[in-house]
């Protein structure tokens, strides 16, 4: 009985790993475990080290546990006493000596690691220079270079070096794009955090904050979209264009009066709330409402602005925006109509 | 009223178990809750605030009021008599520190029906944990709940250092302890260090809050990643305090029930003392994605590396320790073997988060979620129920039930792997920690089912616990001396319950494992080392509760001090300071008393002894 229990209770776990690992360990564009860049890849490469290094352990562990539980339990007839050891000091040096060595051997490519992270491509010229700005719940990306700035989607050129500069507005935030690399905190009293990651490969990655920041913290999500150099450039001469503001003249002053205190679209408004240029190009409405016309993942952009405008407080508890109806005397037609010209805002 | 003015270690060690069992479960029931939570995406269970209001409750519950109290009582339990001694050091000083912690919890829990509970995180980092961002009074209860409830903490373990190094049993020196002892010995130091970090942490945010100071507040060129250092120069030691009492819980149980003696003894003193040194070298592991820079990083990343050699080697002194041995699978031995494979698991995630570049994935995820559970429930807290099985009898007189003790073993033990192995997979998989829920499609879902399943069959093992301790309750007191019978050490040569003075005649100690030697040399009990002669005996006492109350009503005033209530008559007590002077005079006073009244406490005759 207790045989069988034991030799369960062990093999459970291994059984387990393996089947989380064949079962795919998580989406392409989100686990730490499927890397999609240098970066992220760098830290799997050592996981990947320290895992088969501390499973060698377990194992090692384990059968000696196993072994010694099922070889000397006690038996009815057993009257005497066993021998009283003091030890051994050979098996004790042994094991000193060897977790020793198997340190080492986890400490060198660590420290080399370490040292490589630390080279953040902020003097490089063939990067892409982003001011990252985290905010209770959103996040900010400045192209310096470009004199660019957006919300919530960071869109880089595939492939190239993306030199981060990260510091916070408000509490600590913490960013981080699992498949593309690891995280990095914001602090808020002017040190400012460096460090580059590049996604080869084309496509839209989920990024999540990961220091708790207060009721929304996780909901704070963004996207980064890895595009080809000449999307990118498009995109950015597109940001760069004039503010296309609602055709309708009632709403466009309501937009004006209400929205751009707080939001800029372009050239227009101030930047105090998330920018608003080309809203209708992005993946997600306040990072969390997956626009998705399909309606598998989230469901299409326009019904997402709606949901917001409508109760940015139950999308997002805690968040900065006044209630578009409560707060700022929006009618329900005003907040649809702001809602439809936002969807149709997209970029070329 | 015996109970308020006690100073006997055995009773304070009764109301340490309580008390923190009581905390435990409050702890355990909001545990619960946050995972009902997450039981599925998007779930409306709990709002964001409330969420956040009870992780910052159970890691803060859990933590100081929770497990650290159940060390103590079996600390207060246990240590006097395994060294020979008739009492701690302090006894006065002993009741002072249970009763601090005891009203600097009430006051922490007292939150969630004043106004708010603490919402920044069990590490209330700043700038969070300010009042610009945490309005409410939450911050406040933690900052004061802990100063009060830290103090009880370090008056405990001055008074363990003081009780081991003076009070031990002639002819036990330092390495004939029994391990328990050492560890309880190392911890007290670990504490006398490391609280001190924490207090002075936790004075500055309380100025920062209530007397609007600057330490850690931006605009007033304070430095937020300040807090960070002062609270994890105390965290990473907290980690240890906790832990290496559960070693020495196991190197208790497990040669007594492999009627062995512990293997490398010396080595595992040796471990426990550079796990200790090691412990306070390390905090910034729990900081290398705040940006302090490759050398920092690495050199912090190797130094948390090395503790895995002591840790190993207790681990395979362990295992060494049954090889050839008679292993007997009682519930206290159950949850020492599940301990060794558990604890391990938790030990090799640690060395995997310590290399830093690795961590930069890890950090923050439920990756350090599931880690630094299977190091403090799968470690600590199967430790605790060894020693709490292991005695019970020697603290109550009472063996517990074997039957509702396996049961309480494979439900906490099974549901505690459902609990938190699928979580090491959500972290690498994406998932965040401290998210009050979480989008669906990303294949969080069914491992968090899986958890949560997991957690309540958790909560099923601890109901199997209480109703072992009702039922053994309603039995009769009749616990054999040494009711396991292969007892090695010295509580085991006297009764059970052990009477108020413990030893009626100091034992001779003659080696390690003191009552095992006499016995395998054919004595039936320990040579004494003195006479039959009148034992003096400390006075029960009232002051050590009355200082706690007036430390907690003094507190409760300073943390109101700055509020406008509706009663003209409040705001004017409170905002003068009146309640807080009031609270400080009935501590000052107690203090007073207890200087000017010389209590020479009372002797038991040796007739009495005899009579008994």
């Amino acid at each position: 009985m207790m045989k069988t229990w034991q030799a369960g209770k062990r093999l459970l776990p291994m059984t387990a790993t393996l089947g989380l690992i064949l079962a795919g360990c998580g989406r392409e564009d989100l686990s730490v475990l499927r890397p999609q860049g240098p970066a992220a890849e760098s830290s799997f490469d050592l996981m990947k080290l320290a895992i088969t290094i501390m499973i060698v352990v377990l194992l090692i562990v384990f059968s000696i546990a196993a072994y010694v539980l099922i070889r000397f339990r006690r038996k009815p007839e057993q009257r005497e006493i066993p021998e009283q050891v003091e030890g051994n000091f050979k098996l004790e040096v042994l094991w000193t000596v060897i977790p020793l060595i198997l340190v080492v051997v986890l400490a060198v490519p660590t420290v080399r690691a370490v040292f490589a992270a630390g080279n953040d491509h902020s003097d490089d010229k063939n990067a892409i220079k982003v001011k990252v700005t985290g905010h209770q719940y959103w996040w900010e990306f400045e192209y310096t270079d470009y004199g660019v700035k957006t919300a919530q989607d960071l869109v880089i050129p595939a492939g190239k070096d993306i030199a981060f500069e990260l510091s916070t507005a408000d509490v600590l935030h913490s960013f981080w794009v699992p498949s593309l690399a690891g995280k990095m905190d914001t602090n808020p009293d002017g040190t400012i955090n460096r460090f580059s990651f590049s996604a080869p490969n084309e496509g839209v990655y989920r990024g999540k904050c990961a220091e708790l920041c207060g009721p929304s913290h996780g909901f704070m999500e963004f996207k980064v979209k890895s595009v080809s150099d000449a999307e990118f450039e498009q995109w950015l001469a597109s940001m760069k264009s004039p503010a296309v503001l609602p055709e309708d003249p009632e709403i466009a002053a309501k937009f004006k009066s209400a929205c751009l205190q707080c939001h800029a679209v372009g050239d227009q408004g101030i930047a105090m709330g998330p920018d608003l240029t080309g809203i209708g190009s992005r993946e997600s409405v306040a990072g969390i409402l997956l626009n998705d016309d399909t309606g598998v993942d989230g469901a299409p952009i326009l019904d997402n602005l709606k949901t917001w405008l409508h109760d940015p407080q139950g999308v997002k508890p805690g968040n900065k925006m006044p209630d578009p109806k409560k707060d700022l005397g929006l009618t329900d037609e005003e907040i649809d109509g702001i809602a439809e010209y936002l969807a149709g805002y997209t970029l070329d | 009223m015996d109970w308020l003015t006690t100073v006997d270690h055995k009773k304070i060690a009764i109301l340490y178990l309580w008390a923190g069992g009581l905390f435990f479960g409050i702890g355990g029931l909001e545990a619960i809750l946050i995972r009902i939570q997450l039981i599925k995406p998007m779930n409306t269970f709990l709002d964001a605030q409330t969420f956040n209001e009870l992780i910052t409750m159970h890691g803060t519950t859990m933590i100081f009021l929770g497990v650290m109290p159940v060390i103590f009582a079996l600390m207060n339990a246990v240590i006097p008599l395994q060294i020979g001694a008739r009492d701690v050091a302090f006894p006065f000083l002993n009741a002072l520190g249970f009763w601090t912690f005891l009203f600097g919890g009430i006051l922490l829990n007292l939150s969630w029906i004043m106004g708010g509970a603490p919402d920044a995180g069990w590490t209330s980092y700043t700038p969070l944990s300010t009042t610009t961002y945490s309005a409410t009074h939450g911050v406040d209860f933690y900052t004061i709940g802990l100063q009060i409830a830290g103090l009880g903490t370090l008056i405990g373990g001055i008074n363990f250092l003081a009780t081991i190094i003076t009070m031990r049993a002639p002819g036990m020196s330092y390495m004939r302890m029994p391990m328990f002892a050492w560890t309880t010995f190392i911890t007290s130091a670990i504490i006398l260090f490391a609280f001190p970090a924490i207090t002075v942490g936790l004075v500055l945010l309380t100025f920062d809050r209530i007397l609007g100071a600057n330490f850690f507040e931006v605009g007033g060129g304070g430095n937020p990643v300040l807090w960070q250092h002062i609270f994890w120069i105390f965290g990473h030691p907290e980690v240890y305090i906790l832990i290496l009492p559960a070693f020495g819980i196991i190197s208790e149980v497990i040669p007594t029930f492999a009627r062995k003696r512990l293997f490398g003894y010396s080595s595992m003193v040796f471990a426990t003392i550079l796990i200790a040194f090691l412990g306070f070298m390390v905090w910034a592991h729990h900081m290398f994605t705040t940006g302090l820079g490759p050398v920092a990083n690495a050199l912090f990343s190797v130094s948390t590396m090395l503790i895995a050699v002591p840790t190993g080697i207790k681990i395979f002194n362990w295992l060494f320790t049954m090889w050839g041995g008679q292993v007997r699978f009682t519930t206290p031995n159950l949850f020492a073997v599940g301990f060794i494979p558990t604890f391990t698991m938790g030990g090799v995630t640690g060395v995997m988060l310590a290399s830093a570049p690795a961590d930069f994935q890890f950090h923050d995820t439920y990756f350090v979620v599931a880690h630094f559970h299977y190091v403090i429930v799968g470690g600590l807290v199967l430790g605790l129920f060894a020693g709490l099985h292991y005695w019970w009898p020697k603290m109550f007189g009472r063996m517990l039930g074997e039957g509702l003790g396996k049961w309480t073993f494979w439900t906490f033990i099974i549901g505690f792997h459902m609990t938190f192995f699928v979580q090491h997979f959500l972290g690498l998989m994406g998932m965040q920690r401290r998210v009050f829920t979480y989008l669906p499609n990303q294949q969080f879902d069914l491992l968090n089912l899986i958890s949560t399943i997991g957690a309540g069959l958790m909560g099923v093992g601890m109901l199997f616990f209480l109703a072992n301790i009702f039922l053994t309750s309603r039995k009769p007191a009749d616990a054999a001396n040494d009711p396991w019978e292969d007892g090695r050490t010295l509580e085991w040569t006297i009764p059970s319950p052990p009477p108020e003075y413990n030893f009626k005649q100091t034992p001779l100690v003659r080696g390690i494992d003191a009552f095992w030697k006499e016995k395998t040399a054919g004595h039936k009990g320990m040579t004494p080392s003195e006479p039959v002669g009148s034992i003096h005996m400390p006075s029960a006492t009232i002051l050590p509760f009355l200082m706690s109350v007036g430390i907690f009503i003094a507190g409760l005033g300073f943390m109101f001090s700055r509020d406008t209530f509706s009663s003209e008559a409040l705001s004017f007590l409170f905002n003068n300071y009146i309640v807080t002077g009031l609270g400080l005079l009935i501590t000052f006073g107690s203090m007073l008393m207890r200087s000017l009244y010389d209590d020479h406490g009372w002797h038991i005759e040796p007739e009495e002894l005899e009579g008994r």
